[in-house]
């Protein structure tokens, strides 16, 4: 045996983190993400062309230097910010851009003929998009949006660089005292695996589901 | 909040920070080039018919695709050091190949499975062998196809190559935390690091939209024409 039970609760602690960062990330990015995703299909062209800007300059920004820039621009309020708040932060913004992406995509799939139809019924913009696009696009929208979990999941392991003790800090940590790199970050990426592999699985399963269906 | 905003580090260290963008270019290309080489025998043997061959890539695929980028860079730099001594920099542009071949190789086989099977039975009946096959009939329309997920997939692989600071690879992220340790500019550091790797995601997309506009003439036909 070569972890000690001490080492085997920091790892699970570990995971325990990346699984709460990425929630955190994932539904308040599922929020922003949403209210972007509306702002990039609007009609009116400054409101579009905005949301166009923030998804582009937030996709071309790493998300390493992203959580640096919100772990120092936090830390100028003056007060004590953990690194989970600026890394919670950071998954945000970044799940935000992403999502909004993959649901413009979405809506934009809905036929043509949807939009039309719902304009010839004289129903009002927001009667259009809440009866009629929207719970369509919902469902075009299920499986890569599953498909981004897994990426949000991963991408969590940045926040190692501002010391936010997640799954692959923990990994390292462990390491620094008992120096067996590669047995440890083979369990490192084993655990990664196990939370991921499911999600992945269940994204091209209802991909291929949708598919039958001929939408 | 009264911080001062203080960007005068740039006016000395700007030579440092365009030693970081050309470290960062390099290892970028690096791993762009073999990750589109690698990424292609892989897609090759995945469509291929070995059973054994298939399933080994798919198995590869999945691993690298449901792991953290970071946790393969320590597997590789830290994990294999016993048998394998490779300095930081070999290590990042060896894991962000391994990382970037399987997306790559995914890519490329939807657009090799995109291709209609009656160019594949002409060249057959043509007697074309199964290599003059693959390089004359297959590869050039796929990856025409795919060249713009391509891209992103690069792109998005250039940005998390900051991430190699990590094992303290010298590129343009590293940098900035050398030059913060001496200069106590965080924010500010940063900010400028996040300008240039949204001017770099820019150019990467003009590079391949130039590669792709040379290598692919018909491309360009048919834009022309319709």
């Amino acid at each position: 045996m070569i972890f000690s039970g001490h080492q085997i609760l920091l790892l699970l602690q570990g995971m325990l983190w990346t699984v709460l960062l990425s929630m955190f990330g994932f539904i308040g990015g599922a929020i922003a993400g949403m209210g972007l995703a509306l702002m990039r299909v609007s009609s009116f062209r400054p409101l579009s062309v905005f949301a166009s800007g923030c998804i582009q300059l937030i996709q071309g920004i790493p998300l390493p230097v992203m959580m640096f820039i919100s772990y120092f621009g936090l830390a100028l309020t003056g007060y004590d910010i953990p690194a989970l708040v600026a890394a919670a932060l950071c998954m945000t913004v970044f799940s935000a851009a992403y999502l909004a992406e993959i649901w413009r995509g979405s809506i934009e799939a809905v036929p043509r003929t949807q939009w039309e139809a719902s304009d010839s019924l004289a129903l009002t913009p927001f009667q259009k998009m809440h009866e009629v696009i929207i719970p369509q696009a919902v469902r075009l929208s299920i499986p890569p949006t599953v498909g981004f979990m897994v990426q949000a999941i991963k991408s969590t392991s940045y926040a190692v660089v501002i010391g936010f003790v997640e799954l692959t800090q923990s990994g390292r940590i462990i390491n620094n005292t008992i120096f067996e790199p590669f047995i440890i970050f083979t369990v490192v990426g084993a655990l990664y695996f196990f939370l991921c592999y499911p999600l992945s699985r269940l994204s091209q399963r209802l991909e291929a589901k949708l598919r039958a269906r001929g939408a | 909040m009264k911080y001062q905003f203080d960007f005068s580090f740039l006016v000395e260290r700007w030579p440092d920070f365009l030693h970081g963008v050309l470290l960062t270019v390099e290892m970028t290309a690096i791993a762009v080039i073999m990750g589109a080489f690698f990424g292609t025998l892989c897609a090759v043997a995945h469509t291929g018919k070995v059973a054994w061959l298939r399933r080994m890539v798919s198995a590869y695929v999945e691993v690298i695709r449901n792991t953290p980028l970071l946790v393969q860079t320590f597997w590789l730099f830290f994990g294999l050091a016993a048998v394998l001594r490779l300095t930081a920099f070999q290590a990042a542009v060896g894991a962000l190949t391994v990382n970037v071949t399987a997306y790559s190789s995914e890519i490329i086989r939807a657009g090799i499975e995109s291709i209609h099977k009656g160019q594949v039975e002409a060249a057959e009946s043509l007697g074309l062998s199964r290599v003059q096959m693959l390089i004359d009939v297959i590869l050039p329309p796929a990856i025409e196809k795919v060249i713009p997920a391509l891209t992103s997939q690069f792109v998005l692989m250039m940005l998390a190559s900051s991430i190699m600071c990590q094992i303290s690879a010298e590129e343009l992220t590293a940098v900035g935390g050398r030059i913060m340790l001496e200069t106590f500019r965080g924010i500010e550091i940063y900010i400028v690091i996040a300008g240039i790797y949204v001017l770099l995601s820019l150019l990467l997309r003009l590079v391949f939209r130039g590669v792709a506009y040379v290598a692919f003439p018909r491309r360009r036909r048919m834009k022309a024409g319709g």
